[in-house]
Order: C-alpha cells, then sequence, then structure tokens
C-alpha cells in the first residue's frame, strides 16, 4: 500500500475543512504500521478513506492510495466492494457498532466468505467457528448464536476482530482493536495478528500496544504526520515536541498526570500558517510562527516535522 | 452506613443456542459478589473481558434485573425504592458509559444531551443552563461551539467526553464509570483521570471505576478488586494487588502490561508502581 498526498476534507456549514491534509505513507508488504496520535487528529478518517467509507456528498478525498498497483480512489463501487472485505480487512474503532444487532455472531462472521470465496456453506461455518476460537472467545460454540447486545464489550471487539480476518486479507486496517479488553487477552490477539501474514494498518492510543506490534510507528497531529521512525527508535529517541509530549502523559506512577495544554484545534480553527503544534507550547520558537515545518529526515528512516529539531528541549515544556 | 453496599448479586441471562433459539441453559454473568464502598471512596473494578464487569455497574444503576441478592444505597434497598427516594436515588448515582456511539443521542445536539439530566431534575432558566453547559464543556475540555453540534460530528474521544460531562452534571455522589477512558488517547486520558480526582476530592464523589487497565485503576483507586469468571477472586489495596497479587489471573494479568522503554530513564510501564 502506497498513500501519495492524500486529503480528507469535510463539510461543514458549506465549505470543506481538510481532516487530513497532503499525507504520505507506506505499508510495506507483511509489515505492521502504527499510527499514534490524540483524539481528532484524523486517524480514523484516513483509514476510511482506504476503503472508501466516507460519504461523497459530504466529504472530499484527494490524493493517491495505490493498493498493488491501483489507485483505489478511482475504482468504482463494485471493484471496491471485492476489494473491501476480501483483500482488505478492517476492525471498527466502535464494536457495538460495526456489528449487525439483527444477526447472529458466528452468521455475521461467515457472511463475507459468500461473497469472496467459494466455500461451501458448511466449510463457511466451519471456518468462522475456527476464528472465534482464534480470538479467545469464551465459549465461542454458544457465543456463535449469539447476538450482539448479549456479548460485552471486550467480546463484541473480538468478534469484529474475527469477522475482519476471516477472508484472509492481506492488509488489515485496525483502528483502536483493543481498546475493550484487558491485557491478557490483549497480548493473545496482538499474538494473532502478528502470526497473520498481512501488512497492518494499526491505529492506537496505547503505547504499549504500538510497542508490541509495529515495525514502523507514524505519530499523526492535526492530520498531517509529524514524526516517523522504526518503533524502537520512536520510544528510544523520541524527536519532535508533539511525540515526546504524548509519551510523558501515561500513567506511570506519577501523582498528577502531564497533560498537553490546549487541544487539538478543530477543523475550522487549524492554523494556516506555522506550525500547527506550537500553538499549544509555551515558550514556541519565534520563528516557528511563519513557516509551516516539513517532514524532513533526520536519519536514516527517521523523518520529523520540525524546524527546529535540534532544540526540541527549548520547545517541550 | 455505606454508601453502596452489595450483598450476594447474582445476575444470569438465559442462553439460547441453534438455529431454533431455544433456552438451553444460563450465563452466570455475575454470581454472587459483594462489597460494600463508602462515600468519597473510590474502587477500582478489573477483570477479564466478559467476567461481569459492566453487568455489576447495570445492575447497580437498575439497568438490568437482578436474578438474587441486594444492592443497598444508603442502607436503602434500590430495587424497592419508590417515589421521592427514587428519584434521589437516580440523581445520586451517574454512570459513565464504555460505549458512546449508542449511548448518546444521535438525532440530538449537544446541549441537548447534556442539559437532559439537568432539565429532569433542576428547573433552571434556558439562559443558565446554556452557561452550566457550557461550563461542564470546559471543564472536559471542549470548546463551547460544540454546544451547538451532533454527536456524529465528533471523534471517539471528544464524544467520551460529552458522556462525562452529561453524567456529571448534576454532582453526583457516586459515579459508576465503565471503562471511561479506555477510547481516549494519553493525553486526554490524563486531563479526564486529573480532573475525576479533582472533582472526587471536591464534591466528595465515590468512584466505581471498571476498566481493564490496571495502570488507570492504579492511578486512580486506592482499592481495587480483581473479577474472573463472574465472581470477585481478589481484593485489597492498590499497593497489595499490584505488589502481592494472590491469584493466578491477577498475577497473569500484571506480568502481561505490556513494557516500553521511553527514552528518559525510569519510564516503563513495568515499574509504573514506584511512586505508590
Ligand atoms: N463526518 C464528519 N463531519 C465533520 N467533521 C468530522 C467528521 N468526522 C470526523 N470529523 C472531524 O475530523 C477530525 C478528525 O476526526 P477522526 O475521527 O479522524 O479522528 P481520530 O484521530 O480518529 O480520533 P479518535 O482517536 O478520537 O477516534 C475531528 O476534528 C472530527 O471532529
Ligand atoms: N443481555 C445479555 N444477554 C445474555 N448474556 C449477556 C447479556 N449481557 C451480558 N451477557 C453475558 O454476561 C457476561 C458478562 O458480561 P459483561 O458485559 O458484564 O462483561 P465485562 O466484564 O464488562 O467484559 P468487557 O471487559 O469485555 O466489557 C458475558 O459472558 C456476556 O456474554
Ligand atoms: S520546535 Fe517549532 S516547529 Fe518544532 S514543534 Fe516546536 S513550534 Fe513546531
Ligand atoms: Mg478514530
Ligand atoms: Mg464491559
Amino acid at each position: 500500500m502506497e498513500i501519495r498526498g492524500l486529503s480528507v476534507s469535510f463539510r461543514i456549514g458549506g465549505q470543506y475543512f481538510a481532516a487530513v491534509d497532503d499525507l504520505d505513507l507506506d505499508i510495506p508488504e507483511g509489515e505492521t504500521l502504527a499510527v499514534m496520535g490524540e483524539s481528532g487528529c484524523g486517524k480514523s478518517s484516513l483509514a476510511h478513506s482506504i476503503i472508501g467509507l466516507h460519504d461523497p456528498s459530504r466529504t472530499r478525498v484527494e490524493g493517491y492510495i495505490g493498493y498493488r498497483g491501483q489507485n483505489l480512489l478511482t475504482l468504482c463501487e463494485a471493484e471496491l466492494n471485492k476489494i473491501r472485505g476480501g483483500h482488505i480487512g478492517m476492525v471498527f474503532q466502535d464494536p457495538a457498532s460495526a456489528l449487525n444487532p439483527l444477526m447472529r455472531i458466528g452468521e455475521q462472521i461467515a457472511e463475507p466468505l459468500m461473497y469472496h470465496t467459494s466455500l461451501t456453506k458448511t466449510e463457511r461455518e466451519g471456518r468462522a467457528a475456527q476464528l472465534l476460537r482464534d480470538v479467545d472467545m469464551p465459549r465461542p460454540e454458544q457465543t456463535y448464536w449469539q447476538y450482539p447486545h448479549e456479548l460485552s464489550g471486550g467480546m463484541c471487539q473480538r468478534a469484529v476482530i474475527a469477522s475482519a480476518l476471516v477472508c484472509r486479507p492481506a492488509l488489515l486496517i485496525a483502528d483502536e482493536p483493543t481498546t475493550a479488553l484487558d491485557v491478557t487477552v490483549q497480548a493473545r490477539i496482538l499474538e494473532l495478528l502478528r502470526d497473520i501474514d498481512a501488512s497492518i494498518l494499526l491505529i492506537t492510543h496505547d503505547p504499549g500496544v504500538v510497542a508490541e506490534t509495529a515495525d514502523r510507528v507514524a505519530v499523526m497531529y492535526a492530520g498531517q504526520i509529524v514524526e516517523t521512525a522504526p518503533c524502537a527508535e520512536i520510544f528510544a529517541n523520541p524527536l519532535h515536541p508533539y511525540t515526546r509530549s504524548l509519551l510523558s502523559a501515561m500513567p506511570r506512577g506519577q501523582d498528577r498526570l502531564y497533560v498537553i495544554p490546549g487541544a487539538v484545534p478543530s477543523l475550522e480553527n487549524m492554523p494556516r500558517t506555522g506550525c500547527r503544534f506550537g500553538r499549544r507550547i509555551a515558550r514556541m520558537p519565534e520563528d516557528c510562527h511563519d513557516d509551516a515545518p516539513a517532514l524532513r529526515e533526520v536519519s536514516p528512516g527517521h523523518y520529523v516535522r520540525c524546524s527546529c529539531h535540534a532544540v526540541f528541549e527549548l520547545c517541550h515544556c | 452506613m455505606s454508601l453502596l453496599e452489595v450483598r450476594n448479586l447474582r445476575v444470569f441471562y438465559p442462553v439460547r443456542s441453534g438455529v431454533f433459539g431455544r433456552i438451553t441453559g444460563c450465563t452466570k454473568a455475575v454470581d454472587d459478589i459483594s462489597f460494600t464502598l463508602e462515600p468519597g471512596q473510590s474502587v477500582g473494578l478489573v477483570g477479564e473481558s466478559g467476567s461481569g464487569k459492566s453487568t455489576t455497574g447495570r445492575a447497580i444503576l437498575g439497568l438490568t434485573h437482578i436474578s438474587g441478592g441486594q444492592i443497598l444505597f444508603e442502607g436503602e434497598d434500590i430495587t424497592r425504592l419508590a417515589g421521592r427516594s427514587r428519584s434521589a436515588y437516580r440523581r445520586g448515582v451517574q454512570m459513565i458509559f464504555q460505549d458512546t456511539y449508542s449511548s448518546l443521542n444521535p438525532r440530538k445536539r449537544v446541549l441537548d444531551i447534556i442539559a437532559e439530566p439537568l432539565r429532569n431534575f433542576e428547573r433552571g432558566t434556558p439562559a443558565e443552563e446554556r452557561r452550566r453547559v457550557h461550563e461542564l464543556l470546559d471543564t472536559v475540555g471542549l470548546d463551547s461551539s460544540c454546544a451547538c453540534k451532533y454527536p456524529r460530528e465528533f471523534s471517539g474521544g471528544q464524544r467520551q467526553r460529552i458522556g462525562i460531562a452529561r453524567a456529571i452534571a448534576l454532582r453526583p455522589k457516586l459515579i459508576v464509570a465503565d471503562e471511561p477512558v479506555s477510547a481516549l488517547d494519553l493525553s486526554v486520558q490524563a486531563q479526564v483521570l486529573n480532573y475525576m480526582q479533582d472533582i472526587r476530592r471536591e464534591l466528595g464523589l465515590a468512584y466505581l471505576f471498571i476498566s481493564h487497565d490496571l495502570n488507570v485503576v492504579t492511578h486512580m483507586c486506592e482499592n481495587i478488586m480483581v473479577m474472573h469468571r463472574a465472581r470477585i477472586v481478589e481484593a485489597g489495596s492498590r499497593h497489595d494487588i499490584r505488589h502481592n497479587p494472590g491469584h493466578a489471573y491477577t498475577r497473569e494479568l500484571i506480568a502481561s502490561i505490556p513494557g516500553i522503554n521511553v527514552t528518559g530513564g525510569a519510564i516503563c510501564a513495568k515499574h509504573s508502581c514506584t511512586a505508590h
């Protein structure tokens, strides 16, 4: 998967505002790319654009999303349907609403197999039942026949993961796949994700999950990637003030948690000039007000969008 | 008198199986649990996914039937409340939900969602109401311009904060928080947790804090209960649970916390307890 110059804009009161702004991203075959960032930075908007989930009457998606050489943005609905659910699996951020409330769990998991494979009914049911076991569902035989409202939050989430994996996708887009799971189940799910040979775009708030699964990490702020580096590098040597602030907010036994001052700007209030993150820093370096910093490679494979990353100590409040 | 006393609570659901959905048994979602909560106390409920944590919370709010046992709020059995004491109970106990998509009405503006409990229990002028909503939005870190928008216009984390603003609108005595921060990013999580600590001190709130994240629960609660397969298998101070876990599940829980080494020395999730 290769993404170039992707912009996603939503219509708000007659005008379009970008939630994802001119973004480039590569997901090499078989690798896991984690996208981190605060709420409202455009992570889900990015994921939804890949599988064409945006409502075209309210949303504008521009750029190039290349999947094995074809641009997904120019495909028609029928061609897209073949790819999504089959080649590309998606785990949605909100498990409860991703499931059909009127359909039994097992049946919903088996359903995509009907469109994307030529398996018989028994084989489809067998594969769905097997996946329920793979995702560590408690009482899988019983759960097969239950409806979503009869499951706990974490069980719904596992059902959604099972249905994303059922067609053995080559690319899995997982939007916060483990937020409702306790760490013991999370550990088993992450192991399952490591074992399938698919490329994964993993969206998460949880640095622990990133550290366990990702090959590369991209940190997103206000619709842009502000830092990207191999996984170990980002934790050992975070350079962008935003990445450093984000990591300081983790509960690690401190009395009071560090909070990044201010909030992610809403789409209408996105700064038009200068550094987008700079406004949340108390002592912002003067020259950052003028030019929007570009993403620069500071060491092999480590890119930072900060015009003065050498003085980040100064900038970090 | 305890604020909340749960005695031998049981919640069973019928199990239907096969295509015809015949009842073939029952799921014991909560099987004989007892605990008490004092005013201003904050107790964490952690446990495996599907172990009955949300069911316990919903039972306390009266949102699910009870198969056995009792729930006493300020000494009164909540299943027998009527009239004025029922209304006091409904005002005194609020819930923050795990799933904001179905708990926020998509057809209502944020202003109306947050003002709804105020309208039910406090009769203020529209201007007072709006001022209060703006105050609440401000405390959860949202712009007051959000008041006129609809839930779908917000990201997952922003929606969770709307739910929190609604829960604290009436300054309740007990908040059952069911995974209140698991959908939030670290900075907003930090902000919400700090804020929940602040209002707790300020208003003498008690929390039943349901979460699967032991780091978050350790941060928030002095006492922790661990649930496993519908029962409470271990309860104790956060220090004991972290450092002397008795039950095998608790030990696994602690061992599975992903460790990360962030630059700057002792920043490691595994040793997060040094401050306690
Ligand atoms: N349908 C929509 N209409 C208008 N604005 C939207 C819409 N969907 C998202 N937005 C806005 O776009 C921005 C990015 O939202 P997005 O859902 O992509 O964030 P996110 O990074 O996934 O956050 P979270 O971690 O909370 O899920 C937010 O400011 C949000 O308010
Ligand atoms: N309405 C229902 N009908 C049938 N079974 C139910 C119902 N609600 C919950 N259950 C079952 O009760 C058990 C406990 O569910 P509960 O939601 O309390 O778990 P939980 O501890 O909150 O888990 P999670 O961490 O995944 O949210 C689960 O096995 C679930 O399938
Ligand atoms: S140093 Fe300047 S460019 Fe870098 S994040 Fe801070 S304000 Fe932005
Ligand atoms: Mg999202
Ligand atoms: Mg739950």
